[in-house]
C-alpha cells in the first residue's frame, strides 16, 4: 500500500476497482497489508477476555485441569482405559488443552462475522481478517497450558523426546484446522444463525471421534482409515507424540493431514465465494 | 483537467428483499426449502431493490461533492460501493489513493476497552498504521476534551464523551479520500458544531471529500459540486446551489396540494395547499423562507360566524400553529360564494416534517375538521440544534465588561446598548 501526502495523487497510487478482480482462495497480500488489523482485533478479544477475569490466565490452567480430572475418573476409575505408560493426568491434560483451543477457535470464528457486523457494515477490510483474528487469541491460553503440561510432566518425571522440535507444526495445524472448519461455519452464520447450533453439535461429535481421552491406538486397524478422516485424530496424536513422547502417527494419520488441508481450502473457497454479500446479508 | 480519483461506470446495486434474506433466517429454512424445490422458484419471486442504477460518476482529486436525495434514494450504498464494504452488482467503482470511510463515528468501538485502548482499535480499523496513531495520539485527545477518562472503560462514558473520542480519532484520519454519510446526524450542538468545523478544514486541505448529508445547507457550504441522486439513479451534477433548489423544487412531486370534492353542506374543502416564497406549490420548503398556506372552500348556504382554522403539527403531534380567520376578521365571515384563504407563515419553525390540519365551523358547532391535509417538510440548517420548534434566530446583545466592575449580587451591571461608549 502506498500512502502519499493527502490531495495528492501521486503516479505510485494505483487504481483500487471494486469488484476487485475475483481471488479463489485469499490475497495474502492484501492480509499482509491488514496485518496491523488483525493483530488489533485478536488483542481486543484477548483483552477484553482477562479484563474482568478475576483469575485471569490462571483459567488457562483450570479449565484443561478440570477436564482433565473428569477425565480421569470416567476413562481411567470407571472404564480404564490404557494410556500406553503415560500418567493419565498428563494424558488428558494436554488432550484437553489442545482440544479446548480447537473448540473456542472454533466457536470463536464461527461468531467473528456476525459479532463484528458493525465493521463488516461500515468499513472495508479483509474479511478473512475477523475469522483470522478470532482463533489468535486461544493460541495465549493454549501455551500457558503447554508450560503447565511442562510442569507436570517434570513432576511426573516424564522426558521430553527429540519429537519436541515438531511441535510448532502441530500448534499451526490446530489452528488451521479450526480456522478451516471456522471459515465454513462463519459463513454460514452470516446467514443462518443457527449454525452455532451445527458448531456445537460438530465439536460434541468430533471429541468422542478424535483420541483426546484415549489414545488412537485403541481404533481397531481396519476402522483406521475412516477414522483419520477426521483432521483432529492425526493433530491430536501428533501433539502427544511431541510433548509426551507418545508413539508417533501411524501412516494412516497422513489421511488426516489431507482432509484438515482440503477442509481449509474448501472453507477459503467458500468464504471467497460468499464474502462480497457479506456485508449486505448479515 | 486535473487527475480524477474516483470513478464509477455503470454502477448498479440491486438488494433482494425476501425470506431467504431475512435476519435470523435458519438453516432449516434452507434445507427444508432445497426439499420442496423452492429454493430455485423462489428466486424469482423475491421482491428487489434497485439501490442505484447505472450510475456513472467522476471526482477529480482535491474536489469536494455532496449528496443529497430523499431517503433510499441510495446515498449510502454508493458511498459503500465506493469504499468496496458491498460490491456493485454490475458496473465498476475505482479509486485512487486512500479511502477513508466516515459512515458512522466510533465504529469498533468496544464498551469494556478503555478509551486509550479503543483510539488505537479504532484507528486501526478505519485504516490507520499504528505509527500514525502513535504520531496523532496527544492531538486525538486534545480534540476530545477527555483525558482525563482515557482510562475508563467508554462503557462507562455518557454518549457525549463517547462520540467526542471517536469523532476525534475520526477528525484525524489521514486519507486521501474523505467518505462522509450522515455523521452529523447524531450528537449535541457543540458535538456537530465541531464535525463541520472540521468538514470544511478537510475540504480547505485539498482532499477528496464525498458527503451525503440531509442538512442541504451544511452541503452548500462545504461542496462547491453536488449530485442528486433520486430511487438510485444520477439525476443531476451541478454547483451545489443549483441542485439544493431542484431538489427543492422537485417536492412538488410530493403532492403539494390535497383536493377534495365533497358536497358543500352547508360548507366544504376544495384544497389544501403549501407555496414556497416565490407562490409555487411545494411539499418541501427552506426553512429560512416565508411560506404560504392557502386553503380553498366553499360555502353553499350563509353559516353566520363562519371560521376557518389553520393548525400546523409536527409528526409527534405536537401543534405548533392554531390560526384562525377570527384573529383577524371579526365580523362579515359566513357568506354563500368560494374562498381563497392563505396564511402567510413567516421563517419560524424549526426544520422538520409538518401536518396541516383545517377547521371550518363557528363558535357553537365544527363543521368540519380535516386533520393531516397535507403534510411538508422544512428543510435548512439547524446550527446543530434540531431539537427545538422554533428557529427564530433572534438577535443578540452581547457586550464585554470590564474586569474591574463589581459582579454583585445581580450578575453583572449591564449599561444599556444606547449608552455604551457614551
Ligand atoms: N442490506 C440491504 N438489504 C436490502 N436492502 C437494502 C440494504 N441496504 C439498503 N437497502 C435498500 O436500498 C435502498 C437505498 O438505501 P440507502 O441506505 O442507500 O438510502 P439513503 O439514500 O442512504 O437513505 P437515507 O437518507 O435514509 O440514509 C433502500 O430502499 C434500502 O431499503
Ligand atoms: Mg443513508
Amino acid at each position: 500500500m502506498v500512502t502519499s501526502k493527502p490531495g495528492t495523487i501521486t503516479l505510485h497510487d494505483d487504481w483500487i476497482d471494486n469488484p476487485s478482480p475475483r481471488r479463489r482462495f485469499m490475497d495474502l497480500g492484501e492480509l499482509h497489508a491488514y496485518r496491523e488489523l488483525i493483530a488489533f482485533l485478536a488483542l481486543r478479544d484477548l483483552t477484553v477476555r482477562y479484563k474482568q477475569a478475576a483469575f485471569g490466565v490462571a483459567w488457562a490452567v483450570v479449565q484443561p485441569l478440570v477436564g482433565a480430572l473428569i477425565l480421569t475418573i470416567v476413562f481411567r476409575l470407571v472404564v480404564r482405559v490404557d494410556s500406553g505408560g503415560i500418567p493419565y493426568l498428563l494424558f488428558a491434560f494436554l488432550s484437553y488443552a489442545v482440544w479446548t483451543y480447537f473448540a473456542n477457535g472454533l466457536s470463536a470464528a464461527t461468531d467473528s462475522l456476525v459479532g463484528n457486523a458493525g465493521l463488516v457494515t461500515k468499513v472495508y477490510f479483509p474479511r478473512l481478517a475477523a475469522p483470522l483474528a478470532a482463533v489468535l487469541p486461544g493460541l495465549l491460553d493454549m501455551m500457558v497450558a503447554l508450560v503447565a503440561t511442562a510442569g507436570l510432566m517434570a513432576a511426573l518425571r516424564v522426558g521430553p523426546t527429540v519429537a519436541l522440535v515438531s511441535l510448532p507444526l502441530w500448534i499451526v495445524a490446530v489452528c488451521l484446522v479450526a480456522l478451516g472448519l471456522g471459515l465454513i461455519f462463519a459463513t454460514l452464520n452470516v446467514r443462518y444463525r443457527d449454525a452455532h447450533h451445527g458448531y456445537g453439535l460438530l465439536v460434541q461429535v468430533l471429541f468422542f471421534a478424535s483420541p483426546v481421552a484415549y489414545p488412537s491406538s485403541l481404533i481397531e486397524p481396519g476402522w483406521r482409515l475412516l477414522y483419520y478422516l477426521n483432521p483432529m485424530a492425526g493433530v491430536m496424536d501428533g501433539f502427544r507424540w511431541s510433548v509426551l513422547g507418545a508413539p508417533a502417527p501411524p501412516p494412516a494419520a497422513l489421511i488426516s493431514l489431507l482432509t484438515g488441508v482440503v477442509v481449509l481450502l474448501v472453507g477459503l473457497r467458500y468464504f471467497a465465494s460468499a464474502e462480497r454479500r457479506f456485508a449486505d446479508v448479515i | 483537467m486535473p487527475a480524477s480519483a474516483v470513478e464509477l461506470h455503470h454502477v448498479s446495486k440491486r438488494y433482494l428483499l425476501g425470506e431467504d434474506h431475512a435476519p435470523g433466517a435458519t438453516l432449516r429454512d434452507a434445507i427444508t426449502g432445497v426439499f420442496r424445490h423452492r429454493g430455485w422458484r423462489h428466486r424469482g419471486e423475491r421482491a428487489e431493490i434497485w439501490s442505484l442504477r447505472d450510475v456513472d460518476l467522476t471526482v477529480a482529486a482535491g474536489e469536494s461533492l455532496g449528496i443529497i436525495g430523499r431517503n433510499g434514494a441510495g446515498k449510502s450504498t454508493l458511498l459503500k460501493v465506493l469504499t468496496r464494504i458491498t460490491e456493485p452488482t454490475s458496473g465498476v467503482s475505482r479509486t485512487r489513493g486512500r479511502v477513508g470511510a466516515l459512515l458512522e463515528v466510533g465504529t469498533g468501538f468496544h464498551p469494556e476497552l478503555t478509551g486509550r485502548e479503543n483510539v488505537f482499535l479504532n484507528g486501526a480499523i478505519l485504516g490507520m498504521s499504528r505509527q500514525q496513531i502513535k504520531r496523532e495520539y496527544d492531538a486525538i485527545v486534545d480534540f476530545s476534551g477527555i483525558e482525563r477518562f482515557l482510562d475508563t472503560p467508554v462503557k462507562r462514558y455518557s454518549s457525549g464523551m463517547y462520540l467526542r473520542l471517536a469523532f476525534a480519532v475520526a477528525a484525524h484520519l489521514q486519507a486521501d479520500i474523505m467518505v462522509v454519510d450522515e455523521i452529523l446526524a447524531v450528537g449535541d450542538a457543540d458535538f456537530q458544531r465541531k464535525c463541520l468545523g472540521k468538514m470544511a478544514e478537510v475540504e480547505r486541505s485539498g482532499r477528496t471529500v464525498l458527503f451525503a448529508s440531509h442538512n442541504l445547507e451544511a452541503i452548500v457550504r462545504l461542496c462547491p459540486e453536488s449530485i442528486w441522486l433520486d430511487r438510485g439513479r444520477l439525476l443531476a451534477r451541478g454547483p451545489s446551489e443549483q441542485i439544493v433548489d431542484a431538489y427543492l423544487a422537485s417536492g412538488v412531486s410530493r403532492t403539494p396540494t390535497s383536493r377534495y370534492d365533497d358536497p358543500a353542506e352547508p360548507v366544504a374543502l376544495r384544497s389544501v395547499s403549501v407555496l414556497d416564497a416565490s407562490g409555487r406549490s411545494s411539499a418541501v420548503l427552506r426553512r429560512a423562507e416565508p411560506f404560504t398556506i392557502e386553503v380553498c372552500f366553499e360555502v353553499a348556504r350563509p353559516v353566520p360566524g363562519l371560521d376557518l382554522s389553520v393548525v400546523l403539527s409536527t409528526l409527534r403531534d405536537v401543534r405548533v400553529l392554531d390560526e384562525a380567520w377570527s384573529d383577524s376578521t371579526a365580523t362579515g365571515r359566513g357568506g354563500p360564494g368560494r374562498y381563497r384563504a392563505r396564511l402567510l407563515v413567516p421563517p419560524a419553525l424549526a426544520v422538520g416534517e409538518y401536518t396541516v390540519g383545517v377547521w371550518l365551523g363557528t363558535a357553537f358547532e365544527a363543521v368540519l375538521w380535516q386533520e393531516g391535509a397535507l403534510q411538508f417538510r422544512l428543510e435548512g440548517d439547524t446550527h446543530g440544534r434540531a431539537e427545538r420548534l422554533v428557529q427564530l434566530s433572534l438577535g443578540w446583545e452581547v457586550q464585554r465588561v470590564p474586569t474591574t466592575d463589581s459582579v454583585g449580587q445581580r450578575g453583572c451591571d449591564w449599561t444599556p446598548p444606547d449608552q455604551v461608549g457614551a
